[in-house]
């Protein structure tokens, strides 16, 4: 079985990246059990852990489906919006 | 009275809000559609299928002119295991009548045409700005709040998606919990009409729906699908949030994995994946339903929870299509009495309680707890794919049928198989 490489999908989609402007934003020290199940949920793979253990996660990529909203919620999330008018994903076929 | 206030303000143009746009400018109601995408449908995703009865009403005949893919006139199911699959094949030429068609669509295309609609009946549909919030006096809601100005409205339709952040803010939506939603990611791949054509048995125009229960969602409640577009199939898994501690492999590693198994491989070999997306699915059913009406307000579509995951078929666009419908009813029964309060929008929910739209979520609401069984997602598929490889596997003397298929029932247990059968039965 080949590993999954979310960033190549992530390259055919065509984004507005609202650069400086998050529309997500984590908390200073997310709970690591729970956010190692958006490691695992994240359509986009935005969730990260490197092997030293450092957690990483950028907003860019986001399909905005709220799924680390839904599931873990304050726990990981300071802030999610949808991103301002116009950002974000666009689908061309959807 | 501000002057350029609004008879309604539709939040969000997918089908909901589109739908009800369009029925309520018909109307002669003064109707703005806000939404967040550079376009109606750019935000918006679906696994791929459009049952046509709910929109079929409004506009008969519609798929003569909507960007349609395909009429599905090919089910399939599929058990399947790491490497084996069993699948059970319906295929039945498109119905003479329109209402009983279903059809693959894409949603930025679809919506598009929805839009079209609306506003050639005199909506205005004003996309590229988020609605941030919404004007609350005395409990009554009066208007939106987007890109820092207010815009005013007798009544607000939330038809702002699964994450209704709005509905939330109101508290008429509780916030959805892992319990109540799956997560959906798909692929948008392109290839030939002719190699779908002949990779699905179809003909051109027509197509193939094909659900996958067992590996693509790990063993877990979820499941793989493909569906037939004109020019591309879209190929996805789903798979229930509240199991998400437990799996031991990513979603997108379950769309790689699915993608690659045998019986998958080949469907799509050669083919260019040119979109790839994500989405949240509202599978509580009943158990997730918001407060529907308010003061000056009606909720409805994806907002609403409306989606219906039987097992065999997955609905939740010919539900929004419906209650946009409804909502659309309502707002006109207010503005004739010329009463926007919780009672005079109260024929929503009478419009909602005597469709197919909670007469089903009300049908089926046993079958989210029954679904959510690990049998269902690994004993089952395991066990079916066992039987058909003994059934069909020959290498020396042959054994009793009865006694090739024992013991898989048995891996199983007699007694689970019996609970399950007769609660499934009750469930659906």
């Amino acid at each position: 079985m080949s590993t999954v490489n979310v960033d190549v999908k992530l390259g055919v989609n065509k984004f507005f990246v609202d650069e400086g402007n998050p529309h997500i934003e984590l908390v200073e020290n997310p709970d690591l059990a729970e956010f190692a199940k958006l490691e695992k949920a994240c359509p986009a793979g935005l969730y990260k852990r490197d092997e030293a253990g450092n957690i990483h996660f950028d907003c860019a990529g986001c399909l905005e489906c709220g799924t680390c909203r839904i599931l873990c919620g304050k726990t990981i999330l300071k802030k999610w919006e949808y991103p301002q008018g116009t950002m974000g994903v666009e689908y061309r076929f959807g | 009275m501000s002057e350029d206030k609004f008879d309604v303000i539709i939040v969000g143009a997918g089908l909901a809000g589109c739908t009800s746009a369009c029925l309520l400018a018909q109307a002669g109601l003064e109707t703005l559609v806000i939404e967040r995408g550079n376009f109606p449908g750019a935000k918006n995703m679906t696994g791929g299928r459009l049952y046509a009865h709910s929109i079929e009403r409004i506009f008969p005949n519609f798929a003569e002119e909507a960007p349609v893919e395909r009429c599905i006139v090919h089910e399939k199911i599929s058990f399947i295991d790491d490497t084996k699959s069993a699948t059970l094949d319906f295929a039945s030429p498109e119905s003479d009548d329109p209402a009983n068609r279903s059809y693959s669509v894409l949603r930025s295309r679809f919506d598009q045409w929805l839009a079209g609609k609306a506003e050639e009946a005199g909506a205005s549909i004003v996309p590229g700005i988020r609605v941030d919030d919404l004007i609350v006096r005395d409990g009554k809601v009066c208007g939106v709040v987007a890109g820092g100005e207010e815009m005013e409205a007798d009544v607000v339709i939330l038809a702002d998606g699964v994450n209704s952040i709005l509905g939330e803010k109101l508290g008429m939506v509780s916030k959805v919990t892992p319990h109540h939603c799956a997560v959906g990611v798909k692929e948008v791949i392109q290839l030939s009409k002719q190699q779908i054509n002949d990779r699905f048995g179809c003909s051109d125009k027509e197509g193939a729906a094909w659900l996958f229960a067992g590996m693509p969602s790990a063993g877990y409640m979820g499941g793989g699908f493909i569906y037939t577009n004109e020019d591309s199939i879209s190929l996805g898994v789903v798979f229930g949030l509240h199991n998400m501690a437990e799996v031991g492999k990513t979603v997108p590693q379950m769309l790689e994995d699915f993608k690659n198994h045998p019986t998958v491989k080949p469907l799509v070999e050669g083919g260019k994946t040119v979109e790839y997306s994500g989405h949240v699915v509202p599978e509580g059913g009943l158990s997730m339903l918001p407060k529907l009406v308010g003061d000056g307000v009606l909720i409805a579509g994806d907002a609403a929870g409306l989606c219906l995951n039987v097992g065999y078929t997955v609905r939740g666009m010919d539900l929004a299509i419906a209650s946009g419908e409804a909502a659309a009813k309502a707002v006109i029964a207010a503005k004739e009495a010329g009463d926007y309060s919780e009672k005079g929008l109260a024929s929503y929910k009478a419009e909602l309680d005597n469709s197919f739209v909670m007469k089903d979520l009300n049908l089926y609401k046993n079958l989210p707890g029954f679904l959510d069984n690990p049998r269902m997602f690994n004993d089952y598929p395991e066990m079916v794919t066992g039987i058909m490889s003994d059934l069909f596997t020959i290498n020396g003397p042959s054994v009793p049928l009865r006694k090739k298929v024992m013991p898989h029932l048995k891996k199983v247990g007699f007694l689970n198989l019996i609970k399950d059968g007769l609660k499934g039965a009750k469930a659906i």
